[in-house]
């Protein structure tokens, strides 16, 4: 125990220590970078192995020790939750930093090399004590960090204003979000006495409290899991963010919401069925608009960020039947639902991390995310393209990769609740079906549109003629793709790995786990003989058609264009134009803004035409409500007049203020 | 169960074999009400041979992903004739949920499909895509709700027992889904009234301007895997109408076979006897569709009287 403990601890303080004397060594920049890479991957190696031996432990393994904090203790728990988390956190941290080796290349002169990788390894190293943290305080201590380090993050073109603007808005919604988790720990400590998660989960909470906490835990963890309508943030920051960071926030920092409502689901105990309820509700409109938002989007990582808010989404429509089953006591539909979820926590970080890297060579090599601009790409960059197409694939759910697992999980659970013979599961658990089914055929929209529009066709502009990435960005592309296809595959071979953190979060003896998962294993092996089938067949077409172009005549020539004679990759259909039916179908829904000069007269003088997707929620609700709140805040701003002897005053006052309160009313 | 037999290897043989026929008998059947004779019945199997037989000319503009596209959309959809018995005549892999897997291979032949024509850089086949891609998220909804309807008391999802020799569904909600499943699957299938498959003017296509620049042996494939697909469309939506309990195997292959001959007239009457709707419409045609699949849904649930 105490060697893991050991090897942990190198996780956590290498990648972190390793930075910081990085920053000492301005002059060069080519060992920094080895610091800065060399400990993240040292730290995601050490982590991986704890969490991997973790996944199998039937007992959660536990770290103690007192800190001088109040009501805080340096206790640390990684149970098999835990490690399905931190597997994929370990792996596209260590990934990330890889692929980073390159993609922070060339250093400008005047900046230091270091200071992105220190906080990209503090943000990667806070995420895993967030996942190990077993207090509530050092879980918000955590939290904190994880937030503050991904803020930096965001900031790193900080020289630009929409970089600057992005990360504002991200700094208030996470600590909008912290702040309902100060509550939730606060309310739940206060009736336990203790902040330890061991004594919470022990305390025997009145059913209106545990509704109440719950709320006020599904608002917290789920602004920072981006459930539609605090996902605003999220289409701000990824953007904004280094690609292999916006791969590691979307990939998994969004997944420690998720984390935080299952945690806080074992920690309240006894779940209500309403909870399900709105979880799918949640998940069904978070799905449905994240990947409208997302057609509608003309920038590449923008597009991505939004099928972050569909995925989670996804993630929420699993989860919740798992509560529904739970609740109304179907551990079918209990086990299906959770394995889902979890499976799709998994499966979204390898492919959302293979997408978010492969943007990124794009973004890296061409210096443009605007899907108009792009086209042809796959000439230039053919090894980035195929990693982004498997990842295409993997996000629409389509066999024979990852996605389809995860989703056919959830279907499954929503196909038990129809059978429930329970009015209200059947009608939520048809929505979940109906959502799941319009969702992939949207994806499958968006992604041939993103594919189709960057990758393939003619060059829309010069930039988009740029050659391909290098080594260090492309074997992490095939690496996450190995893992997409692993997992779609082989699942019903590692299916086993789920059943103990189902097994904590339904607080079902594990035989029936167990034995709820012998009953679906035919189905899995099923998928996975299908898939063969599916590889097979397409091989053996493959060989056909190899086999009868043999020896014939294989031309070339420009594509048929019905007979105009000046082809011109301007006439291409942009990505624009390519999601306008479904975006003027779902106009109410959008709100599509388009700014047309049409020609008039004889003699034409010019004419224009735009069309912009906004996000309604942002600018309608949030931006006047957060510009009235700037408005009546600035009135304290005398307050904060930027005199240090000012503020030592005030830190005196608040002081004695609380002296005298202790000497009023003494405890 | 999953199980894997080859004793059940005649409902993809049917499939294979048959397929390309029924795109004859649409034909024949639209000539008869033009006053025609029109082609042969098997004119699609020699359409089909003369395509294998022919070299290939490939767009200067593409790579290897248009290349890919055919092989792996027919790849796919011979993974799903595996997936469809022929009503008794089991299917060679059935497990509980093969349904689910048989619709996202459909959405993976429509994936490369539509990437295939993207590749061109043509703005005739961004167009086809563009619309396939919508009308098909509105279907998928709307098929997967039809066939939960049908697969509803067994609760296996699994198309043995949906469509197959397990199927025990009331007549209610068959129906129900079956006229629902129909306009799913004129709407999958590019026929009318949502998509024109003998017009000649690109603009207005959906399906025929997605596949305008592959030739030769890609061709073929596309134009089988076309039949292969309105195949296993028909072949559902002719088990929603005839939910039968025959004494003998045999009789039931017979009264399908007989249904898949109805399902091609009944389409060759529909393309006769309808215009296309204008693209603005399609939706409201699925949308009456969904209602439907949801009656249907609620009927097979016993929630309508």
């Amino acid at each position: 125990m105490d060697t893991t403990a050991a090897i942990f601890a190198v996780a956590v303080f290498v990648p972190v220590a390793a930075s910081l004397a990085a920053i000492l060594l301005k002059p060069w920049p080519r060992l920094q970078t080895a610091l800065g890479a060399g400990g993240a991957i040292t730290g995601a190696a050490a982590g991986l192995y704890c969490a991997v031996r973790a996944l199998f432990l039937p007992a959660p393994e536990t770290w103690n020790s007192p800190w001088s904090m109040p009501l805080g203790s340096l206790s640390m728990s990684m149970d098999a939750l835990s490690a399905l988390f931190l597997i994929p956190l370990f792996v596209l941290f260590g990934l990330g930093a890889l692929y980073a080796v390159e993609y922070l290349r060339p250093v400008p002169r005047e900046r230091n090399a270091a200071i992105p990788w220190f906080y990209y390894n503090t943000l990667g190293v806070s995420m895993a004590l967030v996942v190990v943290a077993a207090n509530g305080l050092l879980f918000l201590v955590a939290w904190e960090i994880m937030s503050l380090s991904s803020f930096a993050c965001v900031l790193h073109n900080h020289e630009e204003e929409g970089s600057r603007e992005a990360a504002w808005i991200y700094l208030i919604a996470t600590h909008i979000g912290a702040a309902f988790l100060l509550i939730f720990f606060l309310v739940a400590g206060a009736g336990v006495g203790s902040l330890d998660f061991a004594s919470i989960a022990h305390h025997a909470f009145s059913p209106a409290l545990r509704g109440l906490l719950f709320a006020i835990g599904l608002a917290g963890f789920g602004s920072k899991a981006g459930f539609v309508p605090f996902h605003v943030w999220l289409p701000k920051a990824h953007p904004a963010a280094p690609s292999h960071v916006s791969a590691l926030m979307s990939g998994i920092m969004i997944k420690m919401g998720i984390y935080g409502i299952l945690r806080s689901i074992t920690l309240l105990g006894h779940v209500q069925a309403w909870w399900g309820f709105s979880l799918i509700a949640i998940g069904s409109v978070s799905g449905i608009l994240g990947v409208l938002l997302a057609l509608g989007q003309h920038d590449l990582k923008r597009l991505l960020a939004y099928h972050s808010v569909e995925n989670v989404g996804i993630i929420a429509l699993g989860l919740g039947a798992g509560v529904l089953g739970v609740s109304y006591g179907i551990p079918q539909l209990a086990f299906l639902g959770f394995c889902g979820g979890l499976l799709h926590v998994v499966n979204h970080a390898f492919f959302k991390g293979l997408l978010f890297l492969g943007a990124g060579s794009v973004i890296h090599a061409t210096g443009t995310a605007d899907i108009d601009a792009l086209g042809g790409v796959i000439r230039k960059m053919p090894l980035t393209a195929a990693g982004f197409l498997a990842g295409s694939v993997a996000i629409c759910g389509l066999p024979p990769l990852n996605g389809f697992v995860s989703e056919f999980l959830v279907y499954a659970a929503a196909i038990k609740g129809i059978g429930a013979h329970n009015g209200p599961v059947f009608a939520i658990c048809a929505l979940s079906i109906a959502s799941l089914a319009l969702i992939g055929g949207l994806a499958v929209a968006c992604f041939t549109k993103a594919f189709g529009t960057v990758f393939l066709g003619e060059p829309r502009t010069a930039a988009a003629a740029h050659g391909e990435a290098g080594p260090w960005m492309v074997i992490p592309l095939f690496v996450l793709a190995a893992f997409c296809g692993i997992i779609g595959l082989a699942f019903w071979k590692l299916v086993p790995v789920f059943a103990q953190p189902v097994c904590i979060l339904t607080s079902l003896p594990k035989a029936d786990i167990v034995s709820e998962l012998s009953t679906f294993a035919p189905s899995l092996r099923g998928i996975a003989i299908g898939c063969v089938l599916f590889l097979a067949c397409t091989g053996a077409v493959y060989l056909l058609r190899k086999g009868l172009l043999h020896k014939r005549t294989v031309g070339a020539s420009p594509t048929w264009d019905c007979g105009y004679t000046v082809p011109g990759p301007r006439m291409q259909y942009t990505a624009s134009s390519f999601a306008q039916p479904i975006v003027l179908f779902f106009r109410h829904v959008l709100g599509p803004v388009q700014t047309k000069h049409m020609p008039a007269s004889t003699f034409p003088k010019g004419w224009s035409f735009r069309s912009h997707v906004p996000d309604l929620l942002l600018d309608n609700v949030y931006t006047p409500v957060f510009r009235l709140a700037g408005g009546m805040l600035s009135k304290l701003r005398w307050l904060q007049g930027g005199k240090t002897q000012a503020y030592v005053l005030y830190i005196a006052m608040t002081l004695i203020a609380l002296l005298v309160w202790n000497f009023v009313w003494p405890r | 169960m999953a199980t894997l037999s080859l004793s059940t290897a005649l409902s993809p043989t049917l499939a294979l074999a048959c397929a390309p026929l029924l795109t004859g008998i649409i034909a024949k059947t639209k000539a008869f009400f033009a006053g025609r004779k029109g082609p042969p019945l098997l004119q699609a199997y020699s359409d089909i041979l003369k395509l294998l037989r022919k070299g290939a000319v490939y767009s200067t503009t593409t790579s290897w992903v248009f290349r890919a596209g055919p092989v792996v959309s027919l790849g796919a959809l011979l993974a799903c004739c595996l997936l469809m018995p022929f009503g008794a005549l089991g299917a060679v892999l059935s497990f509980s949920g093969d349904i689910l897997l048989f619709v996202y291979l459909l959405a993976v032949v429509r994936f490369f499909t539509v990437i295939a024509a993207l590749d061109t850089g043509s703005p005739f086949e961004g167009m086809g895509a563009s619309r396939e891609v919508f009308f098909s998220a509105l279907v998928e909804p709307v098929f997967l709700v039809c066939l939960l309807a049908l697969s509803g008391p067994a609760q296996s999802f699994c198309f043995q027992d949906a469509i197959g020799k397990g199927a025990q569904i009331s007549l209610v909600p068959a129906l129900l889904a079956g006229f629902a499943l129909v306009v799913v699957m004129l709407a999958e299938n590019a026929r009318l009234p949502v998509d024109d498959p003998a017009t000649h003017l690109e603009l207005t296509m959906i399906h025929e301007v997605m596949v305008l620049d592959h030739g030769g042996p890609d061709f073929a494939f596309i134009t089988y895997g076309a039949s292969l697909k309105l195949w296993l469309f028909g072949l559902i939506a002719v088990r929603a109408f005839l939910p039968l309990h025959a004494a003998s195997v045999w009789i039931d292959v017979l009264c399908t076979s007989a249904g898949m001959v109805v399902i091609g007239i009944v389409i060759g009457t529909i393309e006769s006897v309808t215009a296309r709707l204008r693209l603005l419409r399609v939706p409201q045609l699925l949308a009456g569709a969904a209602a439907l699949a949801l009656l249907a849904l609620l009927a097979q649930q016993g929630a309508l009287p």
